[in-house]
């Protein structure tokens, strides 16, 4: 007999994505392999209780740099963004744009290090390059769903130059600003992280000092990273950033050189496959390329795969736990407080630090790339969530506690909560894909290989296949998103929530 | 208005920028090392022998600290830095990318350096001279992916004498970024056993860093060439004729056993390009080089 009732997409969408987390979750490798995993712990706690601020130079000069490549790195980015935003009707602007983005920040800086070296290009360009790209289609986004009744207003014989300016600019300057500004604070998150491989900021001596366990100094550098970012709105001002920007390229600067030979000998040689350049036959170019793609590739994209539904199901479970830590229907403003400190905490650690500490403490399995993902997009969602519930008017006799949570809230939030989890979707990837340079075995560890064996032919094939994936997932991501009928119009408030979604 | 000054004042600093950049001092001999061990001190292991080598060259040196061992390379390659502590490997990959650069001094104990197999105590495994065959099915790290103490050679000896690829022997094989790691990592036992640097080990193990009831050497592996310093062909002719010899007999002179102490060698011989195919034979047969 069928049943007269039926189930709706969303709830059908979501316990397939619970399934495939649960058999992902089978194939995983998520074991604690550390004999004395709460012993580090502990020691990694007693340094919080004494941070060690006795190498200020040393910590004061990763700063200037981890905040000099933000903020270079993110105002060229915006320029390059914005005048593509201009063109971004053409498709293949669009198909570019969504390449590069679809490509790491670490990954960029590994290829620009092969090309510049120690140059400061190479961190201009890996935060520049992958910015440019996400700007531009945000940016056009908002020129394309902004307010147009001025238009009607502007005679038929105006430029298109004093159009923009004076019919829409005005109109959409706020949402580019608030977008703008919330990108620098993701630009010092990877300007951070860029320090892992080997730029001069705060994740070099973030990882040294981690390496040797020397965890007073890990929590000198996080407690002012933190403070950078909690005080972000107060040092971030217009009239001051024609002074940030005139500084930083100072602050970046170094006596390493470039040249046009290095570039070339990139395009023409380094990453020309290997049996391409000793000239052999088909046949063992195709066994060099199947090596690649079974040894190398098809495990990589497995890994990814896996780590990436497990981490995207988890930050959903820990969002659903999260938000109310932040909701008036549930906390009264103590509570909350508390709730904000611990989710601003979660969010401004990059991924890839949590994962780096967690790795450092439980070996490298799954299961801290699981939990640092889970930790950080669940905190980022739970926020949104939070402030949307805070909307929502509750009948003054509506239910209390577990009731109203499940039968009040949940119901209303759930729409919302699926949307930006899915837009969470490809960045979780890229994520996957870039901690395998820790050394979980995603394609991350594979590309990382090949670049510390100075195969870059091998690099750039498996970088390749890395951000077909993710644009596989994007328009995945889009597909159930109108499937579901999930809201993905953004209205004047929502441009800043739905940016930090989508990142 | 206000996006105008923006955009005029974001391109004239990018202009001053690559002005910066383009107008560097080339006569500053810069160098570099891999970063095979404890890398918070990295700038104190070398900075000292910038000095010195200034000293004795009369020309200003720098030291720049770098990541990775593929970084140096990089550097290397890209006339970033002229002169660098290469690994055996290193050497190798970047004497070959970088044609009429020479290696011109080794330390005194490199052309029969050794890898150390070290063992949790957890394992039970002793020392022998016989491959431990017990390793198979442990958790395993190398150090660097990039090394050759720390993970060509042991690799090399392991897949000879186990008869299969490194990833079947072992239930886990790991990279924990250099020598020193290493040593914290199969102590604590987050690793079962380990390869490492034999210079490396002797001397944690002399500064009492190793708790050698918790972890302990089980094995050692037959004597290859590793370190060397390398030279680019070109810096006679932007330093001066005979500028590489006098760089050779500077190293070779270095006599400072605190500064030796931080390779950590007793001494600084004469070395040349032929003295690492060994190394170079290993890692085609491995397959790092093509």
């Amino acid at each position: 007999m069928d049943s007269a009732y039926k189930h709706s997409p969303a709830w059908n969408v979501s316990w397939l994505f619970v399934l495939l987390a649960g058999f992902s979750l089978f194939f995983s490798d998520i074991e604690i392999i550390s004999l004395e995993p709460w012993q580090e712990l502990k020691r990694l706690f007693m340094g919080l209780l004494a941070p060690d601020w006795s190498n200020l130079s040393e910590i004061g000069e990763a700063f200037l740099q981890t905040l000099a490549f933000a903020i270079l790195g993110v105002a060229g980015g915006s320029v390059i963004g914005f005048l593509l935003a201009q063109i971004f009707h053409w498709r293949w602007i669009q198909v570019s744009c969504a390449f590069i983005r679809a490509i790491h920040e670490l990954f960029w800086a590994l290829i620009f290090l092969q090309i510049f070296g120690l140059h400061p290009l190479t961190g201009l360009l890996a935060i520049g390059l992958p910015y440019a790209a996400t700007f531009a289609k945000v940016y056009a986004e908002i020129l394309e769903e902004g307010d147009k009744s001025a238009l009607q207003a502007v005679s038929l014989d105006a430029s298109r130059v004093s159009t923009f300016f004076y019919a829409r600019l005005p109109d959409l300057w706020q949402h580019f600003k608030t977008y703008t500004s919330y990108r620098l604070e993701c630009g010092l998150r990877s300007s951070a992280i860029l320090g892992f491989v080997g730029l001069p900021t705060l994740g070099y001596t973030l990882s040294s000092a981690f390496m040797e366990g020397h965890y007073s100094v890990v929590w000198a550098l996080l407690l002012l990273f933190y403070l950078l970012i909690a005080t972000i709105r107060y040092w971030v001002r217009p009239a001051l950033l024609p002074i940030y920007i005139i500084a930083a390229p100072f602050i970046v600067a170094n006596d390493s050189t470039i040249s046009f030979d290095n570039v070339q000998r990139f395009f023409t040689e380094d990453i020309i496959p290997a049996p391409i350049m000793r000239g052999e036959s088909l046949s063992e170019s195709w066994h060099w390329l199947s090596d690649l793609l079974i040894n190398q590739a098809l495990p990589g994209i497995a890994n990814t795969v896996v780590l990436t539904q497990v981490a995207l199901v988890a930050s959903g479970i820990l969002t659903l736990l999260f938000f109310p830590l932040i909701s008036t229907h549930f906390f009264k403003p103590a509570g909350r407080t508390i709730g904000h400190v611990l989710l601003v905490i979660l969010r401004t650690t990059p991924e890839y630090i949590l994962a780096y500490i967690l790795l450092q403490l439980w070996g490298p399995s799954m299961l801290p790339a699981i939990v640092a993902l889970a930790l950080h997009n669940g905190a980022i969602i739970g926020h949104l969530i939070g402030r949307y519930s805070i909307e929502i008017q509750l009948r003054v006799d509506a239910s209390r506690g577990l009731n109203r949570y499940f039968y009040e809230l949940l119901p209303r939030l759930y729409g919302q909560f699926l949307a930006f989890l899915f837009y969470r979707w490809e960045i979780i990837m890229r994520e996957s894909a870039i901690l395998g340079i820790l050394g979980i075995a995603t394609l991350g560890f594979y590309i990382d290989s090949s670049i510390q064996e100075l195969h870059f032919d091998k690099a750039m094939i498996l970088i390749f296949i890395t951000a077909l994936l993710n644009v596989l997932v994007d328009s995945l991501s889009r597909y159930l998103r109108a499937k579901l009928r999930l809201r993905t119009n953004v209205d004047c408030r929502a441009t800043n929530d739905y940016c930090t979604a989508r990142e | 208005m206000k996006f105008k000054i923006f955009l005029s004042v974001l391109l004239s600093t990018l202009i001053l920028f690559s002005n910066m950049a383009l107008s560097a001092s080339p006569k500053t001999l810069v160098f570099s090392a891999i970063p095979d061990q404890d890398e918070t001190r990295l700038k104190q292991r070398f900075g000292d022998i910038a000095k010195y080598l200034e000293k004795q060259l009369g020309v200003p040196v720098k030291y720049v600290p770098v990541k990775s061992y593929a970084a140096v390379v990089t550097a290397f390659r890209n006339n970033q830095i002229q002169l660098a502590w290469f690994g055996g490997l290193s050497g190798v990959q970047a004497r070959l990318k970088v044609p009429g650069s020479q290696a011109i001094a080794q330390g005194v104990e490199d052309p029969k350096f050794h890898t150390y197999i070290i063992a949790n105590h957890s394992t039970g495994l002793k020392a022998s001279d016989e491959f431990p065959k017990g390793v198979a099915g442990k958790t395993f790290t190398f150090g660097s992916k990039g090394s050759t103490s720390g993970r060509l050679m042991p690799q090399y000896y392991i897949e000879k004498n186990m008869g299969d690829k490194v990833d079947n022997v072992f239930k886990r094989v790991g990279f924990s970024g250099n020598h020193s790691k290493t040593i914290a990592l199969v102590q604590s036992g987050a690793y079962e056993v380990g390869a490492v640097n034999f210079k490396v080990w002797e001397k944690e193990v002399e500064e009492g860093k190793v708790d050698t009831s918790k972890v302990s050497l089980i094995w050692k592996t037959p004597a290859y060439p590793d370190y060397q310093w390398t030279i680019r062909g070109d810096v006679d002719k932007e330093f001066g004729e005979g500028f590489s010899n006098k760089v050779k007999a500077a190293l070779i002179g270095l006599k400072d056993p605190d500064l030796l102490g931080r390779f950590p060698r007793s001494g600084f011989i004469e070395a040349k390009n032929s003295d690492f195919d060994p190394i170079l034979e290993t890692a085609k047969s491995i397959g790092i080089i093509d």
